[in-house]
Parts: structure tokens; C-alpha cells; sequence
């Protein structure tokens, strides 16, 4: 499969995502500035920071969703800046959304099914899959392992809250994932279904990095190993947990001066 | 697997694993298979003008609708142009087979013409829809309704190949194996085999990965994109697949009337594809031959009835809009949407306890 090309490109990619100078503007506001960050392959990172740092245009700029409108962005050593979205999910990006993006008119399965599909071939196959089609298989396997078996066949539309959560994250597993980008993942769950959430994290196979946003610092510092902390659209600060945890600087900003 | 998670499997009895979304749900409907022999053996039942003015119109303008409702149930694209892609096939046929006007026809047996003319329409249709895609709702609405009224206008101005307003006539329908394939029994069940044919096509194609994935671009299309899918690709594959459809229709129509004039790719014929769809409901590909029955019934029918009430027989519109109006007031998937509701509203007395209610 690899082609020359990959492999070269491959060699050079000690990063998992390389962002040089990303900057974003919406008219005359700038909702990025500069920023540049690199993540190793299978580092687990948080980023933080409070509503309009731009975490979320982060996001969308990696993804695609709207390009930076200047500088570079490398996945896996490969220049992306330029590629539409769905290009960059079948290298192996994957993003889960804020608020819940999924297809409420279709059942659970059939969600999880075009997941899968969609980073493989046949995507506009006219064939109903069989009884033994791989990717049926594949989309039973990561519907029992967000736990959602007991409701496959259910619509969208009718689940709770907490299930949709777990359904967006079963999307962002399909295929073979190299790096996911969670959007506040645990918005709106309950303490059991945080809970979940950790385990279904920490339990990702370690090949398989990530970068979460995440406003409960519970959930946020026990799946990360580093964090950069974001404001105003800036790179402010990057560091371990507990470097950042425990900095005055971060403390004023992000917890808004709150000591306790 | 990529996912190593060893999640405690939950104890589930077997009971979901028959997954009947995935079937065929007429396959267990004694109600369909009635519907089918009815259908089948309809010319020992109804005399030439039911067979031909009544069903096989209803099933030709049913397979247009059909191509509407690919578009607009599947893949939330509303497109009025269905109709001119029928007429262009339609004209196509004219043009390349056998006519009365041999200066343009080029005479090539039905063989040929009729591929041509399959391949030529949906080419234009996926053309026009490459075109519309870029848009969204009422913009899509807007651009192929563009489409329908620049065609429209076209043929009536262009007297080289379309024939102007007078249009081309006795256009040559096939003949061979010793059979006239126009005479109302044949010609019934070639229209008969066609419709049944594109109504289970789209019924297929809409649990393959092709449908689904164009339900997925309805329910989202930013999230498609973000699992993988070009989207656009996706719905110009939509109008393509709709095209073809419209296009059969066509050959069909050219065949039934033996002429293709302006007046059959008018703009009013273009919302009449619309309102047939939605009266009969675009959620199910049986909800456009349901809504062309009762559009072509209330064409038939009302015009005699007006006239009897005292009224002007040309008002027979007047009961169409009527009937769409209430249809739209009342169920947003037409007939086939209060039918279902009756049905669950039945069966919820009877067999199911809560669950199972619809929305929209």
C-alpha cells in the first residue's frame, strides 16, 4: 500500500500533528493567533482555557472544517493545510463534536456502519451489506464497546443525552485512528458516565493519540500527560498536569482568580 | 478492531439480531403482496383506458416522483428539474429514433435511441445537480427550477433539433418478437416491469451503504465529511442515480403519448412531480405512486364531478391544491405518513406498549 512518497514523508514524522504559525481570522477578529503546537504520535494532550480562547476553532482548523488562513499544519509529517476534511480523516484524523453531531434519523448501527464505511472503500457501493460483512462486524464491536448493545437498533433521535456522548465517541473510533481530537467529551454526563468516559479513554490503545478539551479538570487530568493552556487565541502555556495545575498565572486566569 | 476495549459484554438475549430494518419489509406485508397480484393481473380487470390512462400513467409519473423522492426523502435535496430530465429523455427519443418529423429524427431503431437517450439525460441531470449541489434548500429549489423553466422555454425557441412550440410527433414506439409493444396490454406490463423495477432499486439502495450514507448526508453533512465522506461527490452521485431514473420515465412517456411537445416539461408540470411526491409522501419510495394515483385519479375524475356540482371542470386543479394543502397542514409525509400513524394508533391499543411513536 505505502508508497514511496508515504514512506519518505514517514521518516521525517516524529510528530503526530505539527501546527506552524496557525493563525484564523473571522473578518477582523482573530480567533487564532500564531499558534504552534506539536504532539508527539500516542501523547495524550488537554487543551484548556476559557469560552472564546479558541479551542474550538483549534479544532476546526485541524480538521478542515475552515481553513487557517495562514500557516501550516502536518499530519504525521504530512502537509494537510490545504486538504479537505474527509481527506484528512482517511489518513487516520478522527474529531468528536461539542455538541452532539450525529445522524438522528438513522439507528445506532446504521451510525456506527457509516462511520466505519466512511474511512474505507465502498463508500458509494450500491451493495447491501451481508451477514458476514467485515465492517458490520467492526461497527457491532465498537457499539458494544461504548456500551450502547441494549439501543443498536434504536434511532438517534430517541436516545438520551448520555448515549448520543458515547455514540459520538464509537464515530470517532472507527477504522484505524492515529489521533483523535474530542471535544468536550464529557459535556452534560453524569459522575457514572464520566466515569465511563475515563475508562473508554485511558483504554484507548496506546498508539493512538489525542488532544481533549475538556472543561472538568477531574476528567481532564487523569487522560492527559501534557496540556497547553489557550487564551484569547494565543498558546499561553504548555507544560505537565500538574505544572499547570499549579501555576499562578493559570490559576488567575483559567479558575478567574478563584483560590481556595 | 482498533479498539482494544474489552467492555463486559452485555447480556442481551437474541432477540435484536433479526435487525428488520434490514429486510425487506413487504416481504412480511400480506398487504403488498395483494397489491402486487392486483397489479400483475390488472388486464383481466380493467378495460384499455384504465390500464393505459389510469395505471400506466400513474406508474410513469410515480417513477418521476420516485426520482424526486430519491432526492429529497434520502438525500434532503429538492429538486424540480426531475420532470425536464424525464422530457429531455423524452425528446431524445424522439430525436434519435422514428418520428413524424423526418427532417429531425434521426430514425435509429428504439435499440439505440434508448440508451442514448438514458445516457445523454443523465448526464444532463448530474450536470444540473453538480450545479445544484453547491447550493442548500430553497437555493437547490431555486437552481432546478432555473433548469426546468431555461429547458422549457429552450424547446419552444429552438426549431433545429426540438421542433419549437409544435414539439415532434408520432414518435415510433417499439415493435419486435411479433409483439406491438404500444398496445395497451404489453405496454401496460413493459411500464408495470420498469416501475417495479426502480421501486425496488431505490428500496435496495436505500439500506446500501450508498443510500445510507446519503441519509447520513441529509441528517449531516458537516459530520459526513468529518467520518470520511466527500459529500459533494456523494450527492452529485444522488442526481445522477435520480437522472437515470427520471430519464426511464421518460422513454416511458414518449412511448404512452407518441409525442413530446413544450408542453410537457412546462413549469407546471415541474411542481406537479413536487406536489405528486409530497401528497403521497417522501419518506418511502411507495409514497410517489401513491400520490401520482391521486393526482391522476383527481385529473381524471374531478373534471366530471366539478361539472356536475355546476362547476368549471378546469378547476380540478382547485381539488389538487386543496388536497395538498391539507396534506401538508396535517402530515408532513403525505398520505403514507397518516396511513402509518392510523396503523401505529391501531396497534398501540393492541400489541405495543409505549415506544414506537414517529417523528416529524
Amino acid at each position: 500500500m505505502d508508497s514511496v512518497a508515504q514512506r519518505l514523508s514517514a521518516v521525517g514524522a516524529n510528530a503526530a500533528l505539527e501546527l506552524r504559525g496557525v493563525t484564523r481570522l473571522f473578518g477582523a477578529l482573530a480567533a487564532l493567533t500564531d499558534v504552534t503546537i506539536t504532539v508527539r504520535p500516542g501523547e495524550r494532550r488537554a487543551v484548556l482555557g476559557s469560552n472564546g480562547a479558541g479551542k474550538t476553532t483549534l479544532f476546526n482548523c485541524i480538521t478542515g472544517d475552515f481553513p487557517p488562513s495562514s500557516g501550516t499544519i502536518r499530519f504525521f509529517g504530512e502537509d494537510v493545510t490545504h486538504f479537505p476534511p474527509y481527506e484528512r480523516i482517511r489518513r487516520g484524523l478522527r474529531r468528536t463534536y461539542q455538541i452532539s453531531a450525529l445522524f438522528p434519523g438513522l439507528t445506532v448501527q446504521d451510525n456506527v456502519y457509516l462511520a466505519c464505511r466512511g474511512v474505507s472503500r465502498g463508500r458509494f457501493s450500491f451493495l447491501r451489506p451481508g451477514q458476514n460483512d467485515a465492517l458490520m462486524h467492526a461497527a457491532d464491536n465498537l457499539v458494544q464497546a461504548v456500551h450502547l448493545s441494549a439501543v443498536k437498533d434504536q434511532r438517534v433521535a430517541e436516545l438520551a443525552h448520555g448515549q448520543q456522548r458515547q455514540l459520538e465517541i464509537a464515530l470517532a473510533l472507527a477504522g484505524a485512528p492515529r489521533f483523535i481530537l474530542f471535544d468536550e467529551p464529557a459535556a452534560g454526563l453524569s459522575p457514572t458516565e464520566r466515569q465511563e468516559l475515563i475508562e473508554i479513554l485511558t483504554s484507548l490503545p496506546a498508539h493512538i493519540g489525542y488532544i481533549i478539551i475538556e472543561h472538568d479538570m477531574d476528567v481532564a487530568l487523569r487522560v492527559v500527560e501534557s496540556v497547553t493552556m489557550m487564551h484569547n487565541g494565543r498558546v499561553f502555556k504548555e507544560g505537565l498536569p500538574q505544572e499547570i495545575q499549579s501555576d499562578p498565572e493559570v490559576q488567575e486566569l483559567y479558575l478567574g482568580g478563584g483560590h481556595e | 478492531m482498533s479498539l482494544a476495549h474489552d467492555a463486559p459484554i452485555a447480556v442481551r438475549p437474541a432477540a435484536g439480531t433479526q435487525r428488520p430494518a434490514r429486510t425487506w419489509p413487504e416481504i412480511n406485508n400480506p398487504a403488498a403482496w395483494i397489491v402486487a397480484a392486483v397489479l400483475v393481473i390488472m388486464p383481466l380487470i380493467a378495460n384499455g383506458f384504465f390500464l393505459i390512462e389510469i395505471f400506466a400513467t400513474t406508474l410513469i409519473l410515480g417513477i418521476m416522483a420516485l426520482s424526486l423522492m430519491f432526492l429529497a426523502g434520502y438525500g434532503g435535496m429538492v429538486s424540480l428539474m426531475q420532470l425536464t430530465i424525464a422530457g429531455f429523455s423524452a425528446y431524445m427519443i424522439a430525436v434519435f429514433g422514428v418520428s413524424g418529423n423526418a427532417n429531425i429524427s434521426l430514425g435509429w431503431p428504439w435499440w439505440l435511441a434508448v440508451p442514448m437517450a438514458l445516457a445523454l439525460a443523465t448526464a444532463f441531470g448530474t450536470l444540473g445537480g453538480a450545479l445544484a449541489v453547491r447550493t442548500e434548500g430553497i437555493y437547490t429549489i431555486m437552481i432546478t427550477l432555473a433548469i426546468g423553466a431555461a429547458f422549457y422555454y429552450f424547446t419552444n425557441q429552438n426549431w433545429a433539433i426540438f421542433n419549437g412550440h409544435t414539439g415532434i410527433n408520432t414518435v415510433a414506439t417499439p415493435h419486435f418478437w411479433g409483439v406491438n409493444w404500444r398496445a395497451d396490454i404489453p405496454f401496460y406490463y413493459v411500464v408495470l416491469a420498469v416501475a417495479a423495477l426502480c421501486y425496488v432499486a431505490v428500496e435496495y439502495l436505500s439500506r446500501a451503504p450508498f443510500g445510507l450514507a446519503l441519509q447520513g448526508v441529509r441528517d449531516n453533512p458537516r459530520r459526513m465529511a468529518a467520518l470520511g465522506f466527500n459529500v459533494n461527490a456523494h450527492r452529485v452521485a444522488a442526481y445522477a442515480f435520480a437522472s437515470f431514473v427520471a430519464a426511464l420515465a421518460g422513454v416511458l412517456q414518449v412511448w404512452n403519448y407518441r409525442q413530446i411537445s413544450p408542453g410537457s416539461v412546462s413549469v407546471s408540470a415541474c411542481i406537479d412531480v413536487l406536489i405528486i411526491a409530497v401528497v403521497g409522501g417522501i419518506t418511502r419510495p411507495i409514497g410517489p405512486f401513491i400520490g401520482a394515483l391521486i393526482f391522476v385519479l383527481l385529473r381524471t375524475f374531478a373534471l366530471d364531478f366539478l361539472v356536475r356540482l355546476g362547476l368549471d371542470g378546469n378547476r380540478f386543479r382547485l381539488l389538487i391544491g386543496l388536497g395538498f394543502l391539507a396534506i401538508v397542514f396535517w402530515s408532513s409525509d403525505g398520505v403514507i405518513g397518516l396511513w402509518l400513524r392510523w396503523r401505529q394508533h391501531q396497534g398501540r391499543d393492541v400489541s405495543r406498549p409505549g415506544g414506537g411513536h414517529r417523528h416529524g
